[in-house]
Parts: structure tokens; C-alpha cells; sequence
């Protein structure tokens, strides 16, 4: 601790670059914890769904609808408890930059087989079944467009093109931390009316009477199916949302990619910081050994101003990255429920900055504790 | 009769430069008494400064001993020698070589960082050495915010504040003008003297030659006077 003056008065020596030194660490651990949370909140979201449900999707591709008749068969397969369907909306509200998950759902039995899920006021829940252009919507949805209840809200089509207006009749809150407020939900009723022709269910939904018969249930359902026009995959929801992770592969080793390319172009700057101070310090090392100082002493200092950069940086690159996104409630639009930086990624971040201080003060720590003293007072001749 | 302090036994020091061996010094044998103010004066490149380096134990010799008090400090090593300069060693430079990003008061500290001194301790030890030398009212300044004397008054404190068996001086007027010079001369005057400070200054400056009680002449590595 009484180094600790030497070891400031060292970092304050050029107070700029010291603090563009620093910034620079502090900006590579923000991404870093960014770019990492996008992976494991993608990573959790594919561990929440339940056990106990299960999806029905075409065999095909989830783009291909599955016919409504399916219905009446799922729900007469041993095992099956209740069943529901959906359809992915992807309507854009005034704006395409507003875009958020909406899906069209048979209210009742989607209410009821999400009801552990999230929380709907009895009297929203019947306001929002009784009325056919009746919507419910999250409510964080609600707040970032400072929507109420009984407001007209019209969604651009991106998908069933044109414009739709609903009701909003009920505001539901998440009791599940990977359940999106973000998202609306309106009739299924009232695509189908628009698009008769056309729309059918997305998916189905099946609740299990129980989850041990997911196997037996998911081999039942897809050999129904097997020889018809379109055939079924069927799995847990949790698979189902797995595999959208899986689809993500891609895009968390491009993030992976471009967290450690950040870090090691970070890295390099850090290091040429640390060399170039050290080197303008040449001759004050020949006079600190000259005092007495050894050489492992040296080494620490020239290690202790290294680790206070990254590690300093990285307290407030994880710190901000930390408090930030609660703060403003960032969920990528709905699509990243629950986003948060894990206590996982902050222990990887400060790894990774003893890493960066390590890298970056190893070589000029070595390089003074190794001058000798004569040498190192020649360079101030 | 003194008793010697720094006894140098068959001394050589050679190195090589651009593959050409250069003799320093050839079996040179010298003392300096305890309590004494010696300057040592010669040409350049006659070997002044690298024997002041070899009794600091800053530089090795080829053969031959350097001993300072009880210890051998040609046969210590790297770690050892440090340990011991920061004990029995205060040296001074001609360009003063302060901490320019540390205050008066935290160069003349430097040496008492690597004792188990407390806070406190430091601080009155520090005190002391800056009112020795007659800047205990700048302690707070910088480097930067002295004049050329007062820098080296500062170097000095800080050679004497862990009360050094010896202090070495590397041409410490080389760049202070007369006033100053005749300042920092009285002040090693008064250390050697009041403190009884065993002193060796290297010096090309008969003035300041004149200050210490012997002067010795080197010329490519021998004594000549």
C-alpha cells in the first residue's frame, strides 16, 4: 500500500493517455459483456420452456402452416391433455423500426395453457376472449408506447399484409424471467377471417397430462402424420425453443468473434501503452535501483500500473454493462426477454481483464526488472 | 589514524565495445577512511564514474574486491546488493534524477519505502533530511518548481534519509551555477563534518575538488596523485 502513491503518480504522468488507455479497456469489456449477454440470455430462454408442453410444427419448416383438422386428432392422442395453436404475426407498429413479437392465438385455451407463465386480470382475460378484435399486451410493450387500456393500436403487416387495428383490453406481467412482455397477442378469428384461404395454425401447443409421456406422445403424433401432405415434428417446448437457440449457433460464434477480436485489438493498444510509458521511464528505473529497489519490486509496480488500467477499465465497462440494461429494460425488442449480464459473464470479463493485464505489463515488467542499473542510467546520458 | 571504509583490493574492470576489450581498471588498489571527504578528479573516461558504480555495487568488477564496512560487495548477488544499497548507500547525480511526477517530499521518501519504517516514522525521517539541507518548506513541490540547487539539495536529502554508511557523488555541480554549486559544497562540507558522512565525489570542478579534505587524480584507470 505505500507504493500505491508511486504506482499513481506513475498513471497520472500522462493523464490523457492514461484515461484513453483505460476508456479503451472499459469500451472492449462493455461489448464484451454485451455481446456475451445476447448468447446467454438466447442460452437461458432455450432452458425455461416447459417440460410438460409440447410443440406441434410442420415437418417441413415452422413457415409452413399445419391444417386446423389436426385439432380434434392431437387431441384425441393418448397422453394429451389440452391443445392450442398460434400463428406469427410480425406486424410493425407506425414504424418498421417498431417492430415487436405479435402473434395471433385461440384465446382461451392459450390463456389457460400459459397461465403459470404470466398474470392477466380476470376481467382483462374476459374483456379480452368476448371481444374479437380484442389484444392484450405486455406491459412493457405498453409502457415504451405509452399505450392504455381500451386503446385503439394499429399494426402494419409484414407478413398478412395491411392494416390491423385492435383493441387493447388487457395488460399481462411475466412471472416467468424468459417470458417477454414485449410481445401482443390478438384472435386467432380474426386473421383467419381476413385470409380464409390461407391461414391456418403455425403450430399447436400441447399440454401433456404427463411430462414422462413426452416421447411416446411426440412418436404418436408424428407417425399419425407421417404419409399425409404434411407431416409433423413434434417435440418439448424446451426443445422448440432450444433449436431457435441452436439457429442462433451461428451469430453467438460471430459474437464470440467479435468479442475476443475487440479484446485482443484492445489488447494491443494497451500493451503499446504500457511499453511506451515504460520506456520513457528507463533512466528513473536506473535511479529506483539505484536507491535499492529489486528487481521483483519493479516488476510489481510495472505490473500493479498495468492491472490498475484493465482492471480499473473493467469495473466500469462490466459495472455500466451491468447496471444499464435493467435500467433501461433492454430486451432487443422482445426478442432477448430477461436480457441481463449473468454473474458468469462478469467473472469471465474480469478474467479476461487479468488476462489484458497480464499481456499488456508482462513485457515491460520483465524489460525493467531485467536493466541493469548502470545500462538503465547510460539512457539518461 | 582512520579506519578504512571502502577497501578496493586488486581491482580490474574490463569490458568490450564494438568487439574491442577496454581495461578500466588494472589491479588498482585504494581506500577511503572512515569519516573522510575524498573528491576524485581526472579526465573523462579515466574510470571516475565507474568506480563509484563498482563501491555502490551498481557494477561488478572483472576481478578483484570492493569491500564497504564488512561487506564484500563484489561477491553479493543482484538481490543482496539491492538490499544493502538501499541500507548503506546515498547517491547523488550530476542531473539530480528526481521523480519528476513525485513531490520533494515523496523523492526523498523513496528510500524508506524498502524499510519497515511506519507512516509516521517516514514522515519525521523525511522532515529531517529536507531540513538538513534547508528545503523543509518544499516539500510539496515538484521537481519542476525548483531551481537547479534546489533539485540537487532534494537529491541529496534523499541520499542521506536512510542515513547511509556512505554517499556518493557523481559530479553534483556539473550544472549548478556558482551560488548553487558553493550551496550544495557547504552542504557536504557540514555532512562530512557535523554527520561525520564518509564521502567520494567525482568532480572536473577544482572548486569543488577544493571542499573535500583529499582529492585524488585518476587518469585511464590509475591513481596519479
Amino acid at each position: 500500500m505505500k507504493f500505491f502513491p508511486l504506482v499513481w503518480a506513475n498513471l497520472m504522468r500522462h493523464k490523457r493517455r492514461t484515461f484513453l488507455t483505460t476508456a479503451s479497456v472499459t469500451l472492449a469489456l462493455f461489448l464484451f459483456a454485451s455481446l456475451r449477454s445476447v448468447i446467454t440470455t438466447l442460452e437461458a430462454g432455450a432452458q425455461v420452456g416447459s417440460e410438460s408442453r409440447m410443440i406441434v410444427q410442420s415437418a417441413k419448416a415452422i413457415v409452413f402452416f399445419l391444417p386446423m383438422s389436426y385439432r380434434e386428432r392431437l387431441a384425441a392422442v393418448p397422453g394429451v391433455q389440452a391443445v392450442t395453436w398460434a400463428d406469427w404475426f410480425g406486424g410493425v407498429y407506425q414504424d418498421p423500426k417498431n417492430f415487436f413479437a405479435s402473434f395471433a392465438a385461440e384465446p382461451e385455451s392459450y390463456l389457460d395453457m400459459y397461465k403459470s407463465d404470466f398474470t392477466l386480470p380476470d376481467d382483462q382475460r374476459a374483456a379480452f376472449i368476448k371481444e374479437r378484435t380484442a389484444c392484450i399486451v405486455g406491459q412493457h410493450l405498453l409502457d415504451k408506447f405509452g399505450w392504455r387500456l381500451g386503446q385503439d393500436v394499429t399494426l402494419k403487416g409484414t407478413i398478412f399484409q395491411g392494416d390491423w387495428t385492435f383493441t387493447v383490453r388487457g395488460v399481462y406481467h411475466a412471472t416467468n424471467k424468459a417470458f417477454s412482455e414485449d410481445a401482443l397477442m390478438f384472435h386467432y378469428d380474426m386473421l383467419y377471417e381476413r385470409y380464409p384461404r390461407f391461414v391456418e395454425p403455425g403450430w399447436y401447443v400441447i399440454q401433456l397430462k404427463d411430462p414422462s409421456l413426452a416421447s411416446q406422445v411426440a412418436a404418436a403424433v408424428d407417425s399419425m402424420f407421417k404419409n399425409s401432405s404434411d407431416p409433423t415434428k413434434t417435440g418439448t417446448e424446451r426443445a422448440f425453443n432450444a433449436s431457435f437457440a441452436t439457429m442462433w449457433g451461428n451469430v453467438s460464434f460471430l459474437m464470440n468473434s467479435i468479442g475476443m477480436a475487440v479484446v485482443f485489438a484492445i489488447l494491443l493498444v494497451a500493451a503499446n501503452s504500457m511499453m511506451l510509458s515504460a520506456r520513457e521511464r528507463i533512466s528513473e528505473v536506473g535511479v529506483l535501483k539505484t536507491v535499492g529497489f529489486q528487481d521483483r519490486l519493479l516488476f510489481a509496480l510495472v505490473m500493479a500500473e498495468a492491472g490498475m488500467i484493465a482492471l480499473g477499465g473493467a469495473v466500469v465497462g462490466l459495472g455500466v454493462a451491468k447496471v444499464l440494461y435493467p435500467v433501461v429494460g433492454f430486451t432487443a425488442m422482445g426478442f432477448l426477454p430477461g436480457f441481463d449480464v449473468t454473474p458468469g459473464t462478469l467473472a469471465l470479463g474480469v478474467g479476461i481483464a487479468v488476462l489484458l493485464a497480464l499481456a499488456s505489463g508482462l513485457v515491460p515488467a520483465v524489460s525493467a526488472a531485467r536493466l541493469s542499473a548502470v545500462q538503465a542510467l547510460r539512457h539518461l546520458e | 589514524m582512520r579506519v578504512a571504509l571502502v577497501t578496493l583490493r586488486n581491482l580490474t574492470k574490463s569490458f568490450s565495445r564494438d568487439s574491442q576489450p577496454i581495461v578500466v581498471f588494472d589491479g588498482l588498489n585504494l581506500e577511503f577512511a572512515e569519516g573522510s571527504f575524498t573528491a576524485l578528479m581526472g579526465p573523462s573516461g579515466s574510470g571516475k564514474s565507474t568506480l563509484l558504480n563498482l563501491i555502490a555495487g551498481l557494477d561488478r568488477p572483472t576481478a578483484g574486491t570492493v569491500t564497504v564496512g564488512d561487506a564484500d560487495v563484489s561477491g553479493m548477488s543482484l538481490g543482496a546488493l539491492a538490499a544493502w544499497r538501499a541500507r548503506h548507500v546515498g547517491f547523488v547525480f550530476q542531473s539530480y534524477n528526481l521523480l519528476p511526477v513525485l513531490t520533494a517530499f515523496q523523492n526523498v521518501e523513496l528510500p524508506l519505502l524498502l524499510t519497515r519504517l511506519t507512516r509516521q516514522e517516514r514522515t519525521e525521517h523525511v522532515q529531517t533530511a529536507l531540513g538538513v539541507v534547508g528545503l523543509s518548506d518544499r516539500a510539496a513541490h515538484f521537481p519542476r518548481q525548483l531551481s537547479g540547487g534546489q533539485e540537487q539539495r532534494v537529491a541529496i536529502a534523499r541520499a542521506i534519509v536512510s542515513d547511509p554508511t556512505i554517499i556518493l557523488l557523481d559530479e553534483p555541480t556539473g550544472q549548478l551555477d556558482a551560488k548553487s554549486a558553493a550551496e550544495v559544497l557547504a552542504l557536504l562540507q557540514r555532512l562530512n563534518r557535523e554527520f561525520k558522512k564518509t564521502i567520494v565525489m567525482v568532480t572536473h570542478d577544482p572548486h569543488a575538488a577544493a571542499a573535500a579534505g583529499t582529492t585524488l587524480h585518476l587518469d585511464k584507470g590509475v591513481l596519479t596523485a
